[in-house]
């Protein structure tokens, strides 16, 4: 029996991240003072990977493994991006984790494995890959937000999220099946091809359809299906916060290309309608409750119902140019939601959780410079311009306003208005209130220095967009 | 009638049979037992169907492993027979009418007639074994590999979760301990010698520290 060795190129970043999270483990076990290594370690494995992803750029759609893995410019933007995400992300936390016993060798590797995951995910071609991908994702994820078991708050997030995506993977699950029993294939081209041509039983695939959708919902905690996230994301500790609420979400997004899009463009018209009801529940739930917190991380995890909602809408207008926006909103969501956590981990130290929004009052008379870029992060979360936010929120709504969805703009519109004001608010707390906390604001140079850049980052791309729309363009468009 | 169905009318016999009796036996060894036989018929009948590699995954790991399981545990266990019977006319109506739900949905199932296909007569050299792991070796690797990694993944996550030190914990760390040395445990404290006035005063203060 011969047998063709799968071409192993393109997969080449995933088995380096499995080789070296399998490594990490090890050297870990022997070198147990110094868990510098271990974090130097991961970074490289970020660095050394990003260049292999980099040096074998695919602007063809490239297959292997029988199908099931495809490089396409899409999955390599995705995954860059998914790179800077986690390594951003280990930066912020160090000093946080550290001083919280969390800086272990688990914490890293567990980190390596939930990037796989997102890997598997962000090109996968089959629906068992993206369900397999997302569990790998999700599995490294609990146990992460589980870590401090001594916290009675992050068991319960833990377990919180654990029940709900259990239930959601197995409601994604039943989707997949159903979608499956219809067209006879798990493959996204072959489900697209079934589907264009014709199945046998429509009922069957529509209530795939829903099941699949409301999955995706759960996952990416959009209303009415986001129940789990305000729980976890204040329940965690907040150098996990800010990685679940990072790179999962590119993740995420890859998700909804590879199932909604390459495997269900032909239901677009099912599908766009259950999108419209998931992006206003969730503009409308997230805005309205975030006014009344007054914990940061619960505000920030409602706000990032309300986005979550937004960037639907740039999915539901079904065209290209939309899948652009949503790709270029995700991107620059998760950019600002590191300026924001990174903000709360910079003023946390031992015992004492910068979690309140009482304890951003009079951030400018403590530090002009770091209230300057909590101003950023915030006025682009508002949607304000110059700011990166504007031009996000402004691209998906000319991508719904395109597919002739008005009544939905005219609705996101004044929702956006409503969601300013508790960002303002943070921002008049800085600047017009008097401070409650004068502990002065330490932390390690590198953390300051990739944190200013982050907030000016934020800037820049508000005043020159157009490189990174492009990119996002382009990546949509040679992958499709 | 040929040979083959008489050999299937046999095995079906004994695996409603032994099925029965794991239900009906009082001693739970004697039910664990007929367990096996049902399980080896079981076997028996998917070899008849030429689908020998789940014969013989029914074998290894039900016959093997799984009621093994079960024997054992009903071995440690102390069971006590008469107080399991206990309850038995008060849960019969709600047991009969679970039994009754799953009747009429086997009938409507059987019932809907759906054509039956003869499995397909194959050449003594196919080798369903073979022909699996050609499946889940090459065509499904990729994902065959990523579940092994989730596997990992939960190894991991479980001993993360669950082992560490606890701080109540008597053990001692012999290669710590063969490398005491005089000084770790011994301290010499010079004092001036006492007199009965300063021990006086010594006293009075110690009684105030307790105090304050």
């Amino acid at each position: 029996m011969n047998i063709a060795m799968p071409n192993l190129l393109p997969v080449l970043p995933e088995i380096f991240v499995l080789a070296m999270a399998c490594v990490i483990l090890l050297v870990d076990l022997g070198v147990k003072q110094n868990r510098f290594i271990a974090y130097a370690l991961t970074q490289m494995t970020l660095l050394f990977a990003a260049w292999l992803t980099l040096s074998d750029f695919h602007s063809q759609v490239e297959f292997t493994f029988s199908h099931m893995f495809v490089a396409d410019a899409l999955s390599d933007t995705l995954k860059l991006m998914t790179y800077v995400a986690v390594s951003v992300t280990l930066v912020y936390g160090r000093a946080y984790n550290g001083l919280r016993g969390l800086y272990r060798g688990e914490f890293f590797v567990l980190a390596l494995f939930a990037m796989l995951g997102m890997m598997v995910m962000i090109s996968a071609n089959h629906f068992l890959v993206l369900y397999l991908g997302l569990e790998l994702m999700s599995l490294a994820l609990y146990a992460m937000v589980a870590m401090r078991r001594d916290s009675p708050q992050a068991t319960e997030a833990a377990m919180k999220y654990f029940i709900l995506g259990a239930l959601a993977s197995g409601l994604l699950l039943y989707g997949m099946s159903l979608i499956y029993g219809a067209t006879g294939s798990l493959y996204n081209n072959e489900v697209a091809l079934a589907v264009m041509q014709g199945v046998e039983s429509k009922a069957l695939l529509s209530m795939g359809l829903v099941f699949v959708v409301a999955g995706l919902a759960f996952k990416l905690g959009a209303a009415p299906f986001h129940m789990w996230v305000p729980d976890v994301y204040h329940g965690a500790p907040t150098a996990v916060t800010l990685f679940l609420g990072t790179a999962p979400k590119l993740a995420a997004f890859a998700f909804v290309m590879r199932l909604l899009i390459e495997g269900l463009q032909g239901l677009v018209a099912d599908w766009q309608g259950m999108l419209v009801v998931l992006s206003v529940v969730s503009m409308l739930v997230g805005n309205l409750t975030a006014i009344a917190q007054t914990n940061l991380k619960r505000m920030l995890a409602y706000s990032t119902i309300s986005h979550m909602g937004f960037m639907l809408l740039g999915i539901l207008s079904g065209a290209l140019s939309g899948y652009g926006a949503s790709m270029f909103y995700m991107v620059t969501y998760v950019l600002m939601t590191l300026g924001a956590f990174g903000m709360i981990l910079l003023l946390s130290r031992r015992g004492f959780e910068a979690e309140h929004l009482n304890d951003f009052k009079g951030l400018n008379q403590r530090s002009p410079w770091h209230a300057f870029l909590m101003l950023l992060v915030m006025f682009s979360l508002a949607g304000v311009p110059p700011t990166v936010g504007f031009y996000a929120k402004l691209a998906v709504l000319q991508a719904a306003l395109q597919a002739g969805f008005v009544g939905l703009v005219v609705v996101a519109v004044l929702l956006s208005v409503v969601g300013a004001f508790y960002y303002l608010r943070i921002v008049k707390l800085m600047y017009f209130d008097e401070p409650l906390d004068q502990n002065p604001i330490k932390a390690e140079a590198d953390m300051q220095l990739l944190l200013s850049a982050n907030g000016l980052g934020i800037l820049l791309l508000g005043i020159m967009p157009q490189p990174l729309m492009a990119l996002c363009i382009y990546s949509i468009q040679h992958s499709l | 009638m040929n040979f083959e169905t008489i050999v299937f009318y046999i095995f079906s016999a004994i695996l409603l049979l032994s099925a029965l009796r794991v239900v009906t036996a009082r001693s739970p060894i004697h039910a664990a037992l007929a367990l096996v036989l049902a399980f080896f018929t079981a076997a028996s009948i998917w070899l008849l169907l030429e689908a020998e590699f789940l014969a013989i995954t029914l074998v290894l790991v039900y016959v093997g492993a799984v009621t093994v399981l079960f024997l054992f545990v009903v071995m440690t266990l102390d069971i006590d027979v008469a107080k399991m019977r206990e309850g038995f006319w008060r849960h019969l109506p709600l047991a009969l009418a679970a039994g009754a739900v799953m009747a009429t949905e086997m009938i409507l199932v059987l019932r809907t007639r759906t054509d039956t296909v003869a499995p397909r007569n194959l050449d003594t050299h196919y080798s369903n074994t073979k022909e699996l792991g050609r499946l889940l070796y090459v065509d499904y690797v990729y994902p065959f590999e990523i579940a092994a990694v989730l596997l990992l993944v939960a190894i991991i996550a479980a001993i993360a979760l669950t082992m560490r030190r606890r701080k109540d914990t008597k053990y001692i760390d012999p290669a710590d301990q063969v490398k005491v040395r005089r000084q770790d445990r011994i301290r010499l404290v010079s004092m001036p010698a006492e007199t009965a006035r300063m021990k006086d005063e010594g006293e009075r203060m110690t009684n105030e520290e307790e105090r304050g």
